[in-house]
């Protein structure tokens, strides 16, 4: 496995200060990188491939992938909200077997890292997704998407009952390859979600991506009607960044061992920052994509030097490093015993 | 077709035009590989803004040379803060720029008679597009109209492009009292026209796309869709659109058209998914 090693922004990597190791794991998925693109915000990649390089990211999260095709549904399916935006997109996609076919296969063609996000309408389809994934060559890991907020039932979220998550997990464990990394996706909608996070764990999933976009609705005031076609949407951008950060400290806190998938409203390296020392091992960047389509790639340059310039010479060592107790100081890194890992 | 460009542009000049603002910037890279139809976008209130989408504009004149490299014109309406606040730029303020975007209108390869029709600032990509119409040796009459006289946009520039200008207001303000649509049927007939360019409100691309089906004339539209990205990942701009293969998608407009052929949207089902459409729910909605 290669190690990249990032440069800071801005700077090439001859005349670099600090160099820092940026290579990362979600359990057994190894990482070049930390950042990712977030399901639903990059499609399958392609169209980010213009902007730059999607192979020098950790990886590509893809849209969520039905089990048949799928149109979605009516617009407006978007409003613009303060420093977010709420959606209500219906799932849009080709199904399950036209993704492999062209999208999977021009990403592997590509050489890009890809975490397949899949979403079900109940267990049985999500547990022929993970079967039709089996044995599909280019599948770097899974995420299930069980906290899409725009789903028939929107009293059916898989992941706001421990339950319904749980069953989901078991069923894609059951149906995949055993070494295959599955991340759950959870939804900051619930009461307790430590308590998602230890069923979906207990169910079998290797890694936990957190978070999903929190319901929302906007009322057109022209109108005076709801301003999307599906009435509710999901709210997403920086707006929701310190729900997200919450997400991850508390999982963090409940379960010091499962790797975490951070995400929701990052913007910037500092931004990414904050979510690794929550105890993120990676992050996703999804809503700003649409303010900057390079993103991404920023994002994983200001991370680099977040990291250089508090001292760290490996993303690993920061990652849950605001967990540490009272009397551990940063003095020199390398000496600072990490509370959580 | 050549990737879009993430740019950094400037802001030469802010000039009224009646209702709307034309933005000249410098956008180093665009205005090489713009086509007529093409638009691209600007992110609003600078990098730490609270307003994340980018707005979309269509790509009014480009000029490849100059003091100041590729620069270009947008027209800017006023109808929310996102362009209220591209309205108050001014000399020197720098705009991130992504463009040139979407799919362009389709140009004749014979020497046909072409009518454009610009609906209020919808008008604005049809500069482009008259000039190299007229260069091919086409035919161009130019139909623009808008609710009143001041929300028509460039007819005095435009009627040095255009073999004939009609223009059309609501109230009577400027030309016939009227919609384009009341006119446009003779001035096919006048002109034998083969094509029809559209770019303007829905409702108007609708009514232009009808008149050309029933003329049996070819009819690209450019739609106003509200897009959150304009690169084709957000999924928010799709439309009812009919593919070759006869089946309804819903369709991006951001990266499948935002031209398409008159004859393949389906205009009343816009803002709804027909139940023939590909993937659309089975039962109840989705």
């Amino acid at each position: 496995m290669t190690r990249a090693v990032f440069s800071p922004a801005g700077q090439s990597a001859a005349e670099s200060s600090p160099e820092v190791d940026m290579s990362t794991s979600l359990g057994s998925l190894e990482l070049p990188a930390p950042v990712l693109t977030a399901s639903g915000c990059a499609a399958a990649g392609r169209e980010l491939d213009q902007f730059f390089d999607i192979t020098e990211l950790g990886g590509i999260v893809t849209k969520s992938v039905m089990l048949q095709p799928r149109s979605g549904r009516a617009t407006p399916r978007m409003a613009e909200t303060p420093s977010g935006m709420l959606n209500s997109i219906g799932l849009q996609g080709p199904g399950i077997d036209q993704f492999i076919e062209k999208d999977l296969a021009w990403l592997e063609q590509r050489g890009a890292r890809t975490i397949v996000s899949i979403a079900g309408s109940n267990v049985d389809e999500y547990s022929k997704l993970a079967q039709k994934l089996r044995n599909v060559p280019g599948i770097a890991g899974i995420e299930v998407n069980i906290s899409c907020p725009n789903v028939e039932n929107r009293g059916l979220v898989f992941a706001c009952h421990p339950d319904s998550a749980s069953s989901v997990i078991q069923a894609v464990r059951r149906f995949s390859d055993p070494k295959m990394p599955i991340l759950a996706k959870l939804s900051p909608d619930v009461t307790d979600i430590a308590e998602i996070a230890h069923s979906v764990v207990r169910a079998g999933a290797t890694g936990i991506s957190v978070m999903n976009t929190t319901l929302g609705m906007v009322i057109n005031t022209d109108t005076m009607r709801p301003a999307l076609a599906g009435v509710t949407g999901g709210l997403s951008g920086p707006a929701i960044r310190p729900i997200a950060v919450r997400c991850v400290w508390q999982i963090r806190k409940a379960l010091p061992d499962i790797p975490i998938l951070g995400m929701g409203g990052i913007r910037t390296g500092q931004d990414a920052f904050q979510f690794i020392l929550a105890g993120a091992s990676a992050v996703s960047v999804g809503t700003v994509v649409f303010n900057d389509p390079s993103a991404p790639i920023r994002i994983q340059h200001e991370l680099a030097q977040q990291l250089a310039d508090h001292g760290f010479s490996r993303l690993s060592d920061a990652v849950s490093y605001a967990h540490r107790s009272a009397d551990v100081e940063i003095l020199d890194v390398d000496e600072v015993e990490i509370e959580v890992e | 077709m050549s990737n879009p460009l993430q740019i950094r542009g400037e802001v030469l000049d802010v000039k009224r035009a009646g209702s709307y603002f034309v933005i000249s910037l410098t956008a180093p890279g665009i205005p090489e590989t713009t086509r007529p139809g093409h638009f691209l976008n600007i992110g609003i209130g600078g990098e730490e803004s609270s307003m994340l989408l980018r707005r979309s504009f269509a790509i009014h004149q480009v000029q490849m040379r100059g003091m100041y490299g590729g620069t270009l014109d947008i027209v800017v309406g006023v109808n929310g803060s996102g362009s209220q606040w591209l309205s108050e730029r001014r000399r020197h303020d720098p705009l991130s720029i992504v463009g040139p975007l979407g799919r362009p209108f389709v140009l004749p390869k014979e020497k046909v008679s072409c009518v454009l029709v610009g609906g209020g600032y919808g008008s604005a990509p049809l500069f482009m597009l008259a000039e190299q119409l007229r260069e091919r040796g086409c035919r161009v009459d130019v139909v623009l109209g808008a609710s009143t006289e001041e929300k028509l946009f460039g007819t005095l520039h435009i009627k040095r492009l255009a073999t004939t200008l009609t223009i059309t207001t609501d109230d009577g303000s400027s030309g016939t009292q009227g919609r384009v649509t009341d006119v446009l049927p003779e001035i096919m007939e006048k002109s034998d026209s083969a094509v029809v360019y559209a770019c303007g409100p829905m409702g108007m691309l609708a009514a232009v796309a009808a008149v050309a089906s029933e003329k049996r004339a070819h009819s690209q539209c450019s739609v106003e869709e509200s897009m959150a990205c304009g690169i084709g990942v957000c999924m928010t701009c799709v439309l009812p659109v009919i593919g070759d293969d006869g089946v309804t998608r819903m369709v991006r407009s951001c990266v499948e058209g935002p031209v398409f052929r008159g004859d393949r949207v389906r205009w009343s089902d816009i803002g709804t998914v027909p139940a023939d459409t590909w993937g659309a729910p089975v039962e109840g909605g989705h």
